[in-house]
């Protein structure tokens, strides 16, 4: 017999976690005496819970296993809900324990108890409040089966103080049964043919991949796929890496900041390969002006709620991305010739390229497009990238080619700023001595900069990229567009000495005012402060805008391009 | 469209908490909901009255389908089936009007189960729009008090919603 604590230590043994990100409170104090006793489960002590949950979601995106969050009830909760919200809207694998007051105060408004179950419910995969230390193993169990299977998701275990005091049997399952959870995962044959059938009939094709390959991962087989066919390819924001962007046949980031070439061929293809992707607002622009064009398409996704939602499918096929292409490729290893016609679509996409429409102006200032190329430079293309949320997220998308899957970490779904820092912290604990830098900028760093003290403490040597305009620079630029230069609430006055700051944490900073000092600057960041954290606060053009742009309710042809150079 | 959902769901505490969660967040109509448990007292079934077009009703399904608890989902509407609604309703039944009450519950197959000097409690059974036309039929003014526990069905035949 074991307690409820060890048991919950003894269960991530069992998964083979190898650390967990959290704070300790009051209602996890048994759990957290469990964890001080072994040393197969490391813990890393955040600043604040909601950076525990980043951390863990970006372990989760930056390696195939299932990330964890231990934190305590009530505030310690609420403290978790962005990031698990944050984390359900990319589906991303996670499991998040939580402390709660002991059973038989549950309802009492005890002293820091709050509804976890009902708080986190809208943004959970699944969740389950524990209430009989028999049921604690298995329990776990289910999470981390639901939280890594069918679409990927968020799952929050809550256990009540005294469980985790209470003696029990340890016995964890190997596999598990659920009769109401069964995701599909082989596609159905007969819709995989006719989708092959319909490839081999498309005259202007485009393949338009999303977070679904890398989920599954399932890039390679993609780019085998792409290859044979020879379509064109466009991954969505959560999607780069799944397609190499420096393949010819990449056409970059679609959407409402991506490129001329991408957007147009997304519109004008009379067939779309849309793969683990859900066509959303972000993505298609205006939906009654994407449906203006016929076109057939074909929906790989393991979520059938997310086939049919917001564009009609033709050929819905539900299943793992990773074992629907395989399918396709075999079915295409019978010989598949692509009709002549797609050679002309090439033609139209290369006069698309032709645009060039992420060349950007020049300036005496840092342009931060600039500072995000040298980036790529100077890490070899090779870097884990981890973003907030604006401006300086959509620079890192267009001009860091990402040719690998799992290195661009972002919030694509939520749009969660401040989850840069953490998703470096995760990032690192999944892949020690990686490469990895944080774009970001002024006002997304500082939602959680408490996390220097973190990476101090565990030697965690991100090189954050801060693109500092003085401004929240989308926020900025849409109200020069759309509200007529007012630049309400949109200036970040009073900023801290970033450098001094850094300093202040034990780290080492930066600041780069001249376009002529970056490169030295991020090689000395990646040389010279290899095993360093930097804080590198880049002084930037403030008035760089991010080009191609599908404003809100326009169509996605209807961009607003940058001015031809 | 009117559409009735059945679900089978796991007897858990907190299950209807999802599923009525999930209407709401997504903005589908509840037009009325029951709920118990079925024979096996491990799963219970829930019937949903709601409408919308059909590519909101594909959406509720699936989504429906998606919650980790949710065995089973039909929608009963798209083939034979029946339905039934339970009412009690209360009514003043003083002098000309008891027999009038008396005789209206007749005419519509109630049953009175409640009887005091003043009053009385009819059972209506039936399809929702017979418990409409009931009320309908009687004097507004006379009507103390309604309940209804909502729309359950079944499918006909060898239409069967089971583990």
């Amino acid at each position: 017999m074991i307690s409820g604590a060890e048991i919950v230590i003894r269960c991530l043994q069992e998964e083979k976690v190898d650390c967990v990100f959290g704070y300790p409170g009051g209602s996890v104090l048994h759990i957290y005496d469990a964890l001080f006793k072994q040393d197969q489960v490391k813990h890393i002590l955040v600043r604040h819970e909601q950076a525990a949950v980043h951390a863990a979601d970006a372990y989760s995106r930056s390696s195939q296993r299932v990330g964890v969050a231990l934190v305590t009830s009530g505030p310690g909760v609420t403290n978790t809900v962005t990031g698990i919200a944050t984390a359900y809207m990319d589906s991303i694998p996670m499991v998040v324990l939580t402390g709660q007051v002991p059973t038989q105060y549950i309802g009492q408004d005890a002293f820091q108890e709050c509804d976890t179950v009902g708080i986190t419910r809208p943004c959970v995969k699944h969740n389950f409040l524990v209430k009989d230390v028999k049921d604690l193993a298995l329990t776990i169990k289910k999470a981390f089966h639901i939280a890594a299977t069918g679409r990927p998701g968020p799952v929050v275990v809550d256990i009540p103080k005294d469980i985790t005091a209470q003696m029990c049997e340890f016995d964890y399952p190997k596999s598990i049964q659920m009769r109401s959870y069964n995701p599909v995962v082989k596609g159905h044959l007969g819709q995989i043919k006719k989708a092959v059938q319909i490839l081999q009939e498309a005259k202007r094709p485009i393949i338009y991949a999303g977070g679904g390959v890398i989920l599954s991962d399932a890039a390679e087989k993609l780019t085998e796929l792409a290859r044979k066919l020879n379509f064109p390819v466009t991954n969505t924001l959560m999607g780069l890496g799944g397609y190499p962007a420096t393949d010819a046949q990449s056409v970059g980031m679609l959407g409402m900041h991506g490129t001329f070439e991408a957007n147009n061929a997304m519109h004008y293809a009379d067939v779309i390969l849309a793969v683990g992707a859900r066509f959303d607002d972000r993505v298609i622009g205006n939906p009654e002006h994407f449906s203006s064009e016929k076109r057939r398409v074909i929906h790989i996704d393991i979520d059938p709620s997310s086939i049919s939602k917001r564009v009609k499918v033709d050929v819905p096929i539900v299943g793992n991305v990773l074992d629907v292409i395989d399918e396709m490729l075999k079915l295409l290893d019978g010989g598949f010739t692509t009709d002549p016609e797609v050679a002309d679509w090439w033609k139209q996409i290369d006069e698309w390229r032709g645009r060039k429409s992420l060349a950007y102006r020049q300036s005496d200032h840092i342009m931060p497009q600039f500072v995000v190329e040298k980036l790529y430079e100077v890490t070899g293309g090779d870097a884990f990238i981890t973003s907030d949320v604006g401006q300086h997220q959509m620079f890192a998308a267009q001009y860091y080619k990402f040719d690998k899957p799992r290195r661009w970490i972002n919030s694509g779904g939520l749009g969660t700023m401040g989850v840069g820092l953490p998703y470096g912290m995760g990032v690192l604990m999944a892949n020690p001595g990686a490469q990895v830098a944080c774009v970001t900028g002024e006002g997304s760093i500082q939602m959680c900069i408490q996390e220097m003290s973190t990476c101090k403490q565990y030697g965690l040597p991100i090189k954050i990229i801060n693109l500092n305009n003085g401004m929240l620079g989308m926020v900025r630029q849409w109200q020069e567009m759309f509200y007529s230069k007012r630049y309400s609430q949109s200036y970040v006055t009073s900023l801290p000495d970033f450098v001094k700051l850094a300093e202040a944490y034990g780290h080492v900073g930066m600041r780069i005012e001249k376009p002529e000092d970056v490169e030295p600057a991020l090689r000395k960041a990646f040389t010279e402060h290899k095993d360093d954290l930097v804080f590198m606060d880049f002084i930037i053009d403030p008035g760089a805008n991010v080009f191609p742009m599908v404003a809100a309710g326009k169509g996605l042809t209807e961009m607003i391009l940058a001015e031809e150079l | 469209m009117r559409h009735i959902i059945s679900i089978l769901i796991e007897n858990e505490s907190g299950a209807l908490s999802r599923v009525a969660g999930l209407f709401s967040a997504r903005g589908y109509n509840i037009e009325s909901l029951t709920v118990a448990p079925t024979e096996d007292p491990s799963l219970s079934r829930m019937t949903i009255l709601t409408s919308g077009s059909d590519d909101v009703l594909e959406q509720i399904t699936k989504q429906l389908n998606k919650l980790v608890d949710v065995v089973k989902v039909v929608d009963l509407s798209e083939a034979a089936h029946v339905e039934r609604e339970l009412m009690l309703i209360k009514v003043r039944a003083t002098g000309k009007d008891r027999e009038e009450m008396k005789r209206m519950a007749d005419i519509f197959r109630g049953r009175i189960i409640d009887v005091t000097e003043s009053t009385y409690v009819i059972e209506l059974t039936g399809a929702s729009s017979k418990l409409d036309s009931f009320i309908a039929a009687l004097d507004a003014g006379l009507i103390l008090e309604t309940v209804r526990t909502g729309v359950c069905g079944i499918g006909r035949g060898d239409r069967i919603l089971k583990v």
